[in-house]
């Protein structure tokens, strides 16, 4: 039996634990231990247990902690945010972690605000997950009563104020710097880096962003240590990852499985492989903007290494699988119609790149492509490439896209030349 | 004008910031909770309750999907579509609610009884297709659950 840190206290009934049934199982033990230690001593277990981000960025999450300035001069107040404002195409394990433990994130974010001493806390909450907002309230009330929060939590001296920030809709907020934007109040447009916001955040106050699934990790990690965390993981990385496997297979789910389960294992065990009259085709393996894998990449690792020696990135850990009789092309066209209708609209790479790729796929999936079409395509997705962009919203749209034009060529072709699509 | 209301649900949210500008999105939600849309001169009453311009106030009201500067119907329909629904087939969903409704998206039907629009992702991928409803999630979806579905929302 595999360990499950982060969902083995969901409820069979699909309630969330109540604080004295969280408490009971080991619950905000990992907090008493952090308290027990020095702000320093717990950065550097985090640190040692390799837990890296869970937002799809794979950054060392003790490592992002330690850019924050420590000690009596360091800037007030520091700031926390979850982000919870999960809004990936094919995403949904944030969902199920606040629904499903919502003490769990909250105990992640006390122990994250002790390690960078930080005063303010927020959960970055996205507007449509309405049922979350009702438990993480109900969660964040009890656990002030508790005296997990508020002034000089547990007698340790420490203070922090945790609030919810819910939102309005908009992919862009779950961009770092746009996350901070947003909680200012503006339009949530990413800001360039550096400065980065571990030194000027919100209001130009150091600001620590981290993933729901991230802080879900924390409390485990500081109650059995750094060692044990990484024991349970199957790969390099530390711990535990929630899988999930939508699409046409037989029984699309979510898994909590050690770090490291491979592309086969996911889709042909857990999800039971392709349903009747269904072929596989490829699989997005991490969300909307990772590239495609193929039936050669089936016994890839999914950790944030080998995922990315395959040519695609681990991202969120959520699979979309693409079968054989749903058009590649306008699969591809739906993902790139999405990045272009949340692009923010600042750069003007993304803001005018986006919306004609979006729009060339969709001549194309209507028969009223052309060949060269094909290399405007290539073409933008050096454009829209890391580096020419604010954020990463653009070089994310183009990693699909990249993929297909080299995995699909034939599928294109077959548009263009026969004036439609295929499958229609 | 705001109503007493409303001033003070938007004085409890913008005073649990450092500035109150921060309350900007709160404060457009608290008066589209009792209005159902944020008009024109709603955004002047808002941004000079935050000391905000009314431009200000509207850049934001307008970047953000779920704020309306349009009037909507009493229950808004939202269809997901994005990749995990498209490859499970929502467009079938979205065409028989727009044949049933006689509206396309972005449009609300003459009783005003709904407004049908686009969300991204909702999150619901292993459920796919999936809608919302107001406040309330249908998954697995077939063209054949809607009449049901639908019935439910005077």
């Amino acid at each position: 039996m595999n360990e499950r840190p982060l969902t083995g206290m969901f409820r069979p009934d699909g309630l969330a634990p109540d604080i004295k049934e969280y408490e009971s199982k080991g619950g905000y033990q990992g907090l008493r231990r952090a308290l027990s230690m020095s702000p320093g001593e717990v950065q550097e277990e985090v640190r040692a247990s390799d837990l890296r981000g869970r937002g799809g960025a794979g950054f060392q999450t003790g490592a992002k902690w330690s850019f924050v300035p420590m000690g009596e001069n360091a800037p007030r107040p520091k700031y926390l945010a979850a982000n919870c404002d999960e809004m990936e195409p094919g995403a949904f394990k944030d969902r199920l972690l606040m629904e499903g433990n919502p003490h769990l994130l909250i105990e992640g974010m006390i122990i994250g605000a002790w390690a960078v001493q930080a005063d303010i806390a927020f959960i970055f909450l996205r507007w449509a997950y309405k049922e979350a907002a009702r438990r993480l309230e109900k969660a964040l009330h009890e656990a002030c009563q508790g005296g997990y929060l508020g002034k000089n939590i547990l007698g340790s001296g420490f203070s922090l104020e945790m609030r919810i920030h819910t939102s309005a809709g908009r992919y862009i907020c779950g961009e770092e710097t746009a996350l901070i934007t947003a909680l200012e109040g503006k339009r949530a447009t990413p800001r360039s880096k550096p400065p980065f916001p571990q030194t000027s955040g919100l209001w130009g106050k150091p600001t620590v962003v981290n993933n729901t699934e991230s802080f879900c990790n924390v409390p485990h990690i500081l109650a059995k240590g750094a060692e044990w965390y990484k024991s349970i993981s199957r790969s390099a990385d530390g711990g535990t990852k929630i899988y999930t496997v939508s699409g046409r297979v037989k029984n699309p789910g979510w898994w909590e499985l050690p770090m490291g389960a491979t592309v086969r294992e996911l889709i042909y065990e857990h999800a039971g492989g392709m349903r009747e009259g269904y072929k596989f085709r490829a699989v997005i393996p991490g969300g909307a903007s990772t590239e495609f894998l193929i039936e050669e990449h089936l016994d890839v690792k999914m950790d944030f290494d080998d995922v990315q020696k395959a040519g695609s990135r681990l991202g969120t850990g959520t699979m979309i699988v693409l079968d054989d009789r749903t058009c590649p092309v306008g699969t591809v066209f739906n993902l790139e119609n999405f990045f272009a209708r949340e692009s923010c609209g600042w750069c003007t790479p993304c803001r005018e790149g986006l919306p004609w790729i979006a729009k060339t796929l969709n001549a194309i999936e209507c028969g009223e492509g052309r060949y060269e079409d094909l290399s405007m395509l290539e073409a933008h997705c050096h454009l829209l490439a890391p580096g020419h962009t604010y954020c990463a919203l653009a070089p994310g749209a183009v990693e699909p896209l990249q993929s297909a034009l080299k995995y699909f060529r034939e599928d294109f072709s077959r548009h263009i030349e026969g004036k439609g699509c295929p499958w229609s | 004008m705001l109503s007493e209301e409303e001033r003070k649900e938007i004085e409890a949210e913008a005073g649990q910031y450092d500035r109150k500008e921060a309350g900007s999105v709160e404060a457009l939600k608290v008066v589209q909770r009792h209005r159902g849309w944020v008009s024109d001169e709603a955004i002047r009453d808002i941004s000079a309750a935050l000391d905000m311009t009314p431009d200000e106030l509207d850049a934001v009201a307008t970047f953000y999907s779920f704020i309306f500067r349009r009037e909507v119907g009493r229950n808004l329909i939202l269809v997901c579509d994005s990749v995990a629904c498209y490859v499970m087939g929502y467009q079938g969903v979205l065409d028989s609610i727009k044949e049933k409704l006689g509206i396309d998206l972005g449009g609300t039907t003459e009783d005003r009884r709904f407004t049908l629009l686009p969300i991204s992702c909702l999150g619901q991928c292993d459920k796919a297709p999936a809608i919302m409803i107001n406040e309330d999630i249908y998954g697995n979806l077939g063209p054949e659950m809607l009449d049901s579905i639908l019935s439910r929302y005077k």
